[in-house]
């Protein structure tokens, strides 16, 4: 019954946004204020039929209910009770669920926060963000409905969750992916309703600059933990692979951080209006695009979920409907003059432009490296497959100049700057950077590597002008009233701008370190086997046999020294999961700020106990994930800035008749 | 009206993608062997193979038992993630042929040796040529043939405990049946 009941509630739910994405939006050209407040309502009233529905998934999972198909594909009575809950979001159906479910959830807090809104704004955004709700319960109900039933036959135990994801990193990164994903449709939503109403002053990007930011920081996050659980779980020890999947998050990111810049342009000095609404405009696009080249199988991928080509046709005619029309409406309505703004070449808008480029061009080469080989295809002209060589060579350099070009835009002023003044800011700077770059490559690790030494430059580059920007800006006060009072005396979305450009270096050193300096070694090694790699060394203490949960574990011991000192015993395992008989390799890893010990399990190689091991040395590889931490703060702080909940105050202060005036006429 | 036409760009940009994507979409299932191939002899070649460059094989070579090919290469981080299975299946006797598609060959052969072998060989395609005339269209990929070289199945993507089960074990073992029944009426032909 249960199942029913949630099938019906998506229904019920499909209705409300039938309703939402007509009448509001229907309110708000012909001033009626009472259709155009109905949308907070239906907002609420959908999230709220669509939750109900989603308790109604995990319930059907929690109680083995493999009467549902879903379930049954998805879950076994022996999984483990978290695994249950996660198994919901598991598989295409209920993954597009949680998706429903956490777009309606955005839209419901866009509800709450919709009061200091002009009331036409926020019925046409919640009316777009309801629209965009109806292709996807559509797409649910009609081609991948989760509470189909298998009767009058269950099957009486299902087949299992994929042992890949029955893992702590996968509760928590669909959840954060998505939520960064759908987070950019409130950016679109805006810039859809600003095109619709024609106001495109700097209102909407002002209002739609912390939601961008709140998705950016969960895109950033959820990116980060997909590779943090690679790195664990694939038992090989990378991070990132370029395939089509990841690339699918990664577009969406650049062009998302390309946006955050080019809001604040836009919203400070009024500029770069169109260009703006255009990046709103693609970087939810490319979110939807990356759910149509996940699920419908046009590129094969890791991360593949079962295809079909019905699900395929139908995201592909949402994508075109969606996108389309909002391009078309770009195309009319976005503003036409070139804005009469001036700025100087040595300026922050120049810096952020080039930002700009610099980003949207990456996003646009991982495109094409993506869709190259379905190009090539579509065309008939054979089958290639482009593969990390590619990405490497054409991204690195692009995050290099970017990264480079961020010292000069932190340092820059908005509007006016010279040329004269930069130089003589960051020359000491830029050789202070090179020559600890050359340092750092010259006495660390074995080689000299030139891509080392431009890697660690740039990290010194970005810290060095941080530091210099903020001691700049603190200038006036520090003489009088010292550091300390200066600091506390800038604003939160300054702090949050540094710390996640700080994100940036942070992540660079993990890469770079990582990717010139890992160490690593394939061997045998029978029980009591010991071996040195680099400064440490690994004795191998053989495999047992040990059952888990819903898997039997093949439970390998390696401990590790430091010179002669104990400093980890490590647990690589080899395990096979009952129900669907797969083997999965556990990895297992001693973490540590400078390096991290990896150990995995090969195969069993002879009688006497043997095995083959992997054993990699990965220094500072953790600083790619800590850098994306540090990201995420510095968006989080950089909107709790005030500046945001000013317009509630100064609303207030309006109603309120000022003292002042008071007594001038009295 | 210059500057207006300019902003319908990205849209034109848009609708060539998705003109593409539904040719994509609408080409042969790439799930499913194209009719043309399917239950057709395997393609003649002469290569060598990934872990001795000196020895030669040819089409011969995979004839006799009922076997999978399967199409791998180092760039493509989806045929780490089935390499392991394939090893199982290996243990378990299946008799797998590698087709090393498009790749480096010392980092193939790192490869091999670092993760094991569940080849009986590996051929060495590193032209794409043998790809092209077995339809490859991207890797993993592995096809299903009789003991007599002919392609039966084709399966795109990775082969996982799933795909084995449901996919290809079933026609295996129908195929390695048929290969019984064949020989042993030879066999009575020869008594007669």
């Amino acid at each position: 019954m249960v199942a029913e009941a949630g099938l019906l509630a998506l229904i019920i739910a499909l209705c409300l946004s039938l309703l939402l994405s007509i009448f509001p939006l229907v309110g708000s050209y012909t001033g009626n204020i009472r259709l155009m407040n109905q949308a907070r309502s239906l907002s609420w009233g959908l999230f709220a039929f669509v939750g109900f529905s989603f308790l109604c998934l995990v319930w059907a999972f929690i109680t083995d209910d493999f009467s549902v198909d879903y379930v049954a594909r998805h879950s076994n009575s022996l999984l483990p009770v978290q695994y249950k809950v996660s198994a919901t979001w598991g598989g295409h159906e209920g993954s597009l669920l949680l998706w429903v479910l956490i777009l309606v959830g955005w839209m419901a807090m866009v509800a709450l926060k919709s009061y200091r809104l002009p009331p036409e704004l926020s019925a046409r955004v919640l009316s777009v963000m309801g629209m965009i709700t109806v292709g996807f319960l559509l797409f649910t109900l009609l081609t991948s409905n989760p509470f189909n039933r298998i009767l009058p036959f269950p099957p009486e135990d299902g087949a299992d969750l994929n042992p890949l994801l029955q893992d702590f990193g996968l509760i928590v990164h669909p959840p954060m992916l998505y939520m960064g994903y759908v987070g950019f449709a409130v950016a679109f939503a805006f810039a859809i309703a600003a095109l619709l109403g024609g106001q495109l002053d700097t209102a909407w990007a002002r209002w739609a600059r912390p939601w961008t930011t709140v998705a950016w920081v969960f895109l950033t996050l959820g990116i980060s933990l997909g590779s943090w659980w690679a790195y664990y779980e694939l038992g090989w020890g990378g991070w990132w692979f370029w395939d089509p999947v990841e690339n699918a998050s990664l577009m969406p990111w650049l062009v998302g951080t390309a946006l955050i810049h080019s809001l604040a342009v836009t919203e400070k000095r009024g500029l770069f209006k169109s260009w703006t609404l255009l990046l709103a405009i693609f970087t939810f696009s490319l979110s939807l695009l990356g759910t149509f080249l996940v699920r419908s199988g046009v590129l094969t991928s890791v991360h593949a979920f079962a295809n079909d080509p019905e699900r395929g046709v139908f995201i592909l005619f949402y994508l075109m409907i969606v996108v389309g029309a909002s391009l078309t409406l770009f195309a009319l309505r976005a503003p036409e003059v070139r804005s009469r703004i001036s700025f100087s070449m040595a300026s922050r808008e120049t810096l952020l432009l080039v930002n700009n480029i610099l980003l949207t061009a990456s996003a646009a080469t991982v495109l094409l490296g993506t869709l190259f080989p379905l190009l090539l295809e579509s065309l008939d002209m054979g089958m290639i497959s482009v593969g990390p060589p590619y990405f490497n060579f054409v991204f690195v350099p692009m995050a290099m100049l970017l990264a480079f070009a961020l010292g000069f835009g932190v340092l820059l002023n908005w509007k006016n700057g010279s040329v004269k003044w930069l130089i003589s800011q960051t020359r000491w700077i830029f050789l202070v950077s090179i020559i600890g770059g050359l340092g750092f490559s010259l006495f660390y690790g074995e080689s000299f590597l030139i891509s080392e030494v431009l890697a660690m430059a740039l990290v010194l580059w970005i810290v060095l002008t941080m530091i210099r920007d903020i001691l700049n800006k603190t200038q006036n006060i520090r003489a009088k009233n010292g550091l300390m009072e200066a600091l506390t005396r800038l604003k939160p979305a300054y702090y949050g701008m540094h710390l996640a450009h700080l994100g940036l270096a942070v992540t660079i050193v993990g890469v770079a370190i990582t990717s010139g300096y890992s160490s690593q070694r394939d061997l045998r090694m029978a029980p009591g086997d010991r071996v040195t790699l680099g400064e440490y060394q690994f004795r191998f203490d053989g495999v047992r046999l040990q059952p888990g949960p819903n898997y039997t574990s093949e439970y390998g011991s390696v401990t590790v020294y430091e010179n002669g000192r104990q400093i980890a015993v490590l647990h690589p395992e080899k395990r096979v999961y009952t129900a669907q008989q797969m083997p999965m390799t556990e990895a297992s890893i001693d973490p540590g700020l400078t390096r991290d010990i990896y150990v995995a399990l090969g195969e069993p190689l002879g009688d006497d106990g043997s095995w083959a091991l992997r054993l990699h040395i990965k220094p500072f590889v953790r600083w790619i994930w800590l850098g994306s931490i540090f990201m995420g703060l510095g968006g989080v702080v950089a909107i709790s800035d005030r500046r945001y909940r000013m317009k509630v105050r100064q609303k207030v202060s309006a109603l309120r008749p000022s003292g002042n005036e008071g007594v001038a006429s009295a | 009206m210059k500057r207006r036409l300019q902003l319908f760009l990205p849209l034109a940009i848009f609708l060539g993608l998705c003109l593409m994507f539904y040719v994509a979409l609408f080409r042969d299932n790439p799930g499913e062997l194209p009719s043309a191939l399917l239950d057709q002899p395997l393609p003649t070649f002469e290569l060598a193979t990934v872990k001795n460059p000196d020895r030669t094989v040819t089409r011969e070579s995979l004839l006799g038992e009922v076997a999978l090919i399967n199409v791998w290469a180092t760039w493509c981080p989806a045929c780490r993630v089935e390499h392991p299975y394939l090893v199982d299946l290996a243990n378990k006797g299946i008799p797998i042929y590698g087709v090393n598609y498009k790749d480096d060959q010392p980092e193939a052969r790192k490869w091999l040796k670092t993760l094991h072998d569940p080849y009986r060989f590996s051929i060495n395609d590193k032209s794409g040529s043998l790809g092209i005339d077995l339809g490859v269209y991207g890797a993993p990929e592995t096809y299903l043939i009789d003991h007599q070289g002919v392609i039966r199945y084709k399966h795109v993507g990775i082969v996982d405990a799933n795909v084995w089960k449901n996919d290809l074990e079933p026609r295996f073992r129908h195929l390695k049946e048929k290969a019984l029944k064949a020989t042993a009426n030879n066999h009575e032909e020869e008594a007669i």
